[in-house]
C-alpha cells in the first residue's frame, strides 16, 4: 500500500446556523480520479475551497505527500501542487488566451515562450487551443480548454475540477474525459466533482459521497449502478418520474421566423427560429449555455417584444404582448434564474406569489392587492409542491435552492397554463427535488398543456421530451423524436465540439 | 476580532431600531464636534433637541415644527416612491421652485379678485408646475436615456435662476418700490394659505403632508403599483418578467415627486414664506433626500424623520442665535446625521460577531 497524495482526516468548518463539513475524511491516492459525489448543499464547494485553500477549516488536519498542509492562500495550494478549475471561468474576454493563462500563473514567462508552451501542452493533452485567438471568440469548452492549460502549466500534482462538464457538448465531455485520463495514467490525482452520475461511472476510480457536510459512503462507481449512487446522496429512495402515455393535441404554441437581438451586450441574438408545440407535448430543448436560452425565454414571456405573427398562441399573435396579456392568455414561463428574475429575494414567498399570480388567480381587485388570497395560493404551491419552509412570510433568498425552484415551478403549475415555458427547471436542484419537478410537468403535459423545456441537462431532457431540438449561437437545430437519438446525435444537434476534434497524439 | 455576517432575511427589529441609534450617535458625535468648537456639548444638544419643544419659548418653536416638517414629508413622501424603484430624483428643490412661482403666480394674476376658487386653482397649478418641472428629466431619461440624477439636480439650479428672474421681473411688486420680490400673498385673503387653528402652525400644506403620508402607505402596502414600485427597486428584471412597464414607472414616480414637491412650493409661498423673493427657497428639497432615507422609505418613519430635522432646523437656529455656533456647524450636524444612519444601515442585513482569531 503507498501512501495517498492527500489525507483529508476530520476536516470541520461550520458556517453560522450550517456546518458545512463535519468531519470528513478520505485519501485520494496517485494518479487516481477521485469524484466527490453530493446534492447543492452538501458540501462539496466549501471542503475543495479548503483544499485550495480559499477557506479555513474550523479544525482537522491535510497531508499532502505525507508533509502537514495548509494553505493560507491559493497561491500556496498551487506551489504545493495543488490546481483547480472552476465552474464558473476567471477569463478576460477582451484579451488573447496566451495573456489570461499568464496572469493566472505566479511568475508568467515571456508570451511569446508562454505561447510555445501552451501549444506543447495543448498538443501532448488532446486540448487544442490556438494561445493567440481572442477568449470573447471562444466556445465555452475551449474557454474551459484555456482554464485546463494554465493548471496543467504549473505541473500539478492534484487537479480539481468543480463541475467540468455542465457547459460542454457530448463530444467536448469525451475529449475532456480523455485528456483527463491521460493525466491520471501520469501519476496526477483529480477531483473530480459532478453529479451527473454516467459521466462519473465511465470516469472515476473512486467515489465519496458527501450529504449534510458528512462523508457518508464511498463506492466504486464502475460497480455501483447510477440509481444506488443517487440514492446514497440524498439518502433515501425516491420515485422516478413515470410518464403517462399521452396523444398530442392542437398546435398550442407556434413561433415562426422568430429574430430578436438580445438586450444585454453579451448575449446571443435569436435568429429565424421556427418551431411549434402541441397541447399534451413537451418539447426539450438543448444546448451549451449562452446560445440564447434565455434570449428564447424572454422572447417568450413577453420580457422581449418581437413581431407580432412571429409567436402564435393558440392562433392568436402575441409577439407584441407585454408578460401580463400573455399570462392572460394561458402562456406562462418560469426563468432559470431564481433569485432576482423568477422571484424577488428580499420579498416574502406571498409577495413572490402574487408576482405571477395577480391575473391568473385573481388576486387584485380594482387595483388592490388581496393579500388574503395571495397568502392562500403561496401556502397552495409550498403544500402541493412540497416547498420546505417554516411558511409564506418567509423572505425568498432564505429557501434552498431546490426548494425556491420548486416553489417557482410550482406557482406556474398551479395558474394551470395552455403552455408552460421553462429555462433549467432543475439546475441545481437536489435529485428528489428534480424528480418532483420533472413529475410535475409530465403531468402538466398528460392534463392537455404544451410544455417547451430548455434545459442543458441531457439526461432531463431524455426523460421527458417527445421531441428535441437544440440551440446553437442563437440558431435552432431541426427538430427531432427524442426516442432513439443518439448521444453522437445530440452531441451533433448542439454543434459537435465547435470545429474541434480530439488532437491525435 | 469582528466579522460581519450576513443574516438569511433583513431584521425587522434593527429596520426601526437603527435609525434611533444613527440620532444616537449623531448626538455624540455632534456634541464632540461642538466641544471642539469650544462650546458645552451637552448644552448645545439640549438646545436643539430640548429648547424648541419645552424651552422657555416653545410657545414660539412648538408651530414652528409643523410649519418646516410639513413640506419636508411632503417631498421626502414623494421622493421615496421613487427611490425605493430605483429612480433617483435629486432635484425636488427645483421642482419646489417653479411649484411655488406657477401657484403664486396663478394667484398674483387674479389679485385683486376675491374668490373662494382662486386657492385650489394655485394648488392645482402649483401641483402642475412641480409636475412639469420633474417631466423634464424623465422624459429626456425615457427618451434620450440620460441620467435623471444629473439632469434633475441641474435642473435645480435652472429654477434658482428663474426665481430671480421672476422675482426681479414679472411678479415684482409693481408697488414696492423697486424692492425685488412680489406681492405678499399672506395680505391677498383669497389666496393667503392662512393657519387653520391659530397658534398651532396647521396650515393647508401640513394637511396635505398627512394625506400624503396615508396615500403613500396604502399605495405601498396594498395597491399593486406600490408593489411593482417595490419590485423595480429590489429586482428589476423579476419586474419586466412580472409585467411591469419600466417607462411608465419612470413617468408615475418623477411626476408624482414634482406634483408633491411643487405643492410643498406652492402652500410655503403663499403661507409661511407669503411672497416671491430671490432667496425663498431654504433648502427644503435636499433636506428631504434626508428625510426620505431617515425615515427607511416608509411613509411613517418619514412622517417621524421629518419632523426630527425640523426640530434640528429649529433647534439649530436657536443654536446659532443664542450660543453663537456657526450654521456649518449645524449643518454638518444634519449631515452626520444621514451618514450615521447609512452606516449603522448595514446591521439591518448584517450582524456582528466577536470571533476569536482563527485557528491557522
Amino acid at each position: 500500500m503507498t501512501t495517498p497524495l492527500l489525507s483529508i482526516s476530520g476536516l470541520t468548518k461550520a458556517y453560522p446556523g450550517v456546518v458545512a463539513n463535519d468531519a470528513v475524511s478520505f485519501d485520494i491516492m496517485e494518479g487516481e480520479v477521485h469524484a466527490l459525489l453530493g446534492e447543492n448543499g452538501a458540501g462539496k464547494s466549501t471542503l475543495v475551497k479548503m483544499i485550495y485553500g480559499l477557506v479555513k477549516s474550523d479544525s482537522g488536519t491535510m497531508t499532502l505527500h505525507g508533509a502537514p498542509y495548509a494553505p493560507p492562500d491559493p497561491h500556496a495550494a498551487r506551489k504545493a501542487g495543488v490546481a483547480m478549475v472552476f465552474q464558473h471561468f476567471s477569463l478576460f474576454e477582451a484579451m488573447s488566451v496566451a495573456e489570461n493563462v499568464a496572469l493566472g500563473m505566479e511568475e508568467p514567462p515571456r508570451l511569446r515562450d508562454l505561447a510555445t508552451r501552451i501549444r506543447e501542452v495543448s498538443e501532448t493533452y488532446g486540448l487544442p487551443l490556438d494561445p493567440g485567438r481572442i477568449v470573447g471568440d471562444l466556445s465555452a469548452g475551449e474557454r474551459q480548454r484555456v482554464e485546463i492549460i494554465r493548471c496543467l502549466l504549473q505541473d500539478p500534482r492534484l487537479l480539481i475540477m468543480d463541475e467540468p462538464t455542465s457547459v460542454l457538448t457530448p463530444q467536448e465531455v469525451k475529449i475532456l474525459f480523455q485528456t483527463l485520463r491521460k493525466l491520471s495514467a501520469e501519476g496526477v490525482a483529480i477531483l473530480y466533482i459532478s453529479h451527473k452520475l454516467e459521466e462519473i461511472r465511465s470516469l472515476c476510480d473512486q467515489a465519496t459521497i458527501l450529504r449534510q457536510g458528512r462523508n457518508v459512503d464511498t463506492c466504486l462507481p464502475r460497480e455501483t449502478s447510477a440509481r444506488a449512487m443517487a440514492e446514497m446522496m440524498v439518502g433515501s429512495s425516491f420515485a422516478a418520474p413515470e410518464r403517462a402515455p399521452r396523444a398530442p393535441g392542437a398546435v398550442a404554441l407556434e413561433i415562426t421566423g422568430l429574430s430578436v437581438a438580445s438586450p444585454s451586450a453579451f448575449g446571443t441574438a435569436l435568429k429565424d427560429i421556427h418551431l411549434s408545440v402541441q397541447a399534451g407535448e413537451i418539447l426539450g430543448l438543448g444546448g451549451v449555455a449562452g446560445n440564447g436560452q434565455d434570449e428564447l425565454l424572454a422572447a417568450l414571456s413577453g420580457e422581449i417584444l418581437s413581431d407580432a405573427e412571429a409567436i402564435r398562441l393558440h392562433g392568436t399573435p402575441v409577439g407584441r404582448s407585454g408578460p401580463t396579456a400573455r399570462r392572460g392568455l394561458g402562456l406562462l414561463a418560469a426563468p432559470e434564474e431564481r433569485l432576482g428574475h423568477a422571484a424577488a429575494p428580499d420579498m416574502s414567498l406571498t409577495e413572490n406569489a402574487f408576482l405571477t399570480g395577480a391575473q391568473r388567480e385573481g388576486l387584485t381587485a380594482r387595483g388592490f392587492i388581496r393579500w388574503g388570497a395571495a397568502r392562500a395560493f403561496a401556502s397552495a404551491i409550498i403544500e402541493r409542491f412540497d416547498v420546505r419552509t417554516p411558511g409564506p412570510d418567509v423572505a425568498a433568498r432564505a429557501l434552498s435552492g431546490g426548494n425556491l425552484q420548486k416553489f417557482v415551478i410550482g406557482r406556474e403549475v398551479l395558474q394551470r397554463p395552455r403552455v408552460l415555458v421553462v429555462n433549467q427547471p432543475t439546475w441545481g436542484v437536489d435529485a428528489a427535488a428534480a424528480a418532483a419537478i420533472r413529475q410535475a410537468l409530465l403531468d402538466l403535459a398528460a392534463n392537455g398543456a404544451a410544455i417547451l423545456c430548455i434545459s442543458q441537462d441531457l439526461d432531463e431532457l431524455m426523460e421527458i421530451s417527445d421531441r428535441f431540438g437544440a440551440l446553437n449561437e442563437g440558431r435552432l437545430s431541426e427538430i427531432r423524436p427524442a426516442q432513439g437519438l443518439s448521444v453522437e446525435e445530440i452531441g451533433l444537434m448542439m454543434g459537435g465540439a465547435h470545429g474541434m476534434e480530439v488532437a491525435h497524439v | 476580532m469582528l466579522k460581519l455576517e450576513k443574516r438569511p432575511q433583513p431584521s425587522r427589529l434593527w429596520t426601526w431600531v437603527t435609525p434611533l441609534l444613527a440620532v444616537v450617535i449623531t448626538m455624540l458625535a455632534g456634541g464632540a464636534l461642538f466641544a471642539a468648537l469650544g462650546k458645552d456639548p451637552v448644552e448645545a444638544i439640549a438646545t436643539i433637541f430640548w429648547q424648541p419643544l419645552f424651552g422657555e419659548f416653545a410657545f414660539y418653536y412648538r408651530p414652528q415644527l409643523l410649519i418646516k416638517g410639513a413640506p419636508l414629508i411632503l417631498i421626502a413622501i414623494g421622493l421615496s416612491l421613487g427611490f425605493r424603484a430605483g429612480i433617483w430624483n435629486i432635484g425636488a428643490e427645483g421642482q419646489y421652485i417653479v411649484g411655488a412661482l406657477t401657484g403664486a403666480g396663478v394667484g398674483l394674476a387674479f389679485y385683486p379678485t376675491e374668490s373662494v376658487l382662486v386657492f385650489p386653482l394655485m394648488v392645482l397649478a402649483g401641483a402642475l408646475g412641480g409636475w412639469a418641472w420633474a417631466m423634464i428629466p424623465a422624459v429626456l431619461k425615457l427618451r434620450f436615456g440620460t441620467n435623471e440624477i444629473l439632469v434633475s439636480l441641474m435642473l435645480v439650479y435652472v429654477a434658482e435662476q428663474l426665481l430671480a428672474a421672476m422675482a426681479l421681473g414679472p411678479m415684482k411688486n409693481p408697488e414696492g418700490m423697486g424692492f425685488p420680490g412680489s406681492r405678499n400673498l399672506r395680505q391677498y385673503e383669497s389666496a393667503h394659505n392662512a393657519e387653520l387653528i391659530t397658534g398651532t402652525g396647521m396650515h393647508w400644506g401640513v394637511v396635505a403632508a398627512f394625506i400624503a403620508v396615508i396615500f403613500a402607505y396604502v399605495l405601498l402596502t396594498r395597491h399593486s403599483l406600490g408593489y411593482h414600485i417595490r419590485l423595480t427597486g429590489q429586482a428589476p428584471r423579476a419586474a419586466r418578467f412580472a409585467g411591469v412597464r419600466p417607462a411608465r414607472l419612470v413617468l408615475v414616480c418623477l411626476g408624482t415627486a414634482g406634483a408633491l414637491a411643487g405643492l410643498a412650493g406652492m402652500f410655503e409661498v403663499s403661507g409661511p414664506a407669503g411672497q416671491v423673493s430671490i432667496d425663498f427657497n431654504v433648502g427644503y428639497g435636499f433636506t428631504a433626500i434626508i428625510v426620505a432615507f431617515l425615515g427607511r422609505l416608509h411613509p411613517l418613519g418619514i412622517l417621524l424623520a421629518g419632523l426630527l430635522m425640523a426640530l434640528t432646523y429649529i433647534g439649530g437656529e436657536i443654536a446659532q442665535s443664542n450660543m453663537g455656533l456657526p450654521a456649518a456647524a449645524i449643518q454638518l450636524f444634519q449631515g452626520m446625521l444621514l451618514f450615521f444612519l447609512l452606516a449603522v444601515d448595514v446591521l439591518t442585513n448584517y450582524r456582528i460577531r466577536f470571533m476569536s482569531r482563527e485557528v491557522a
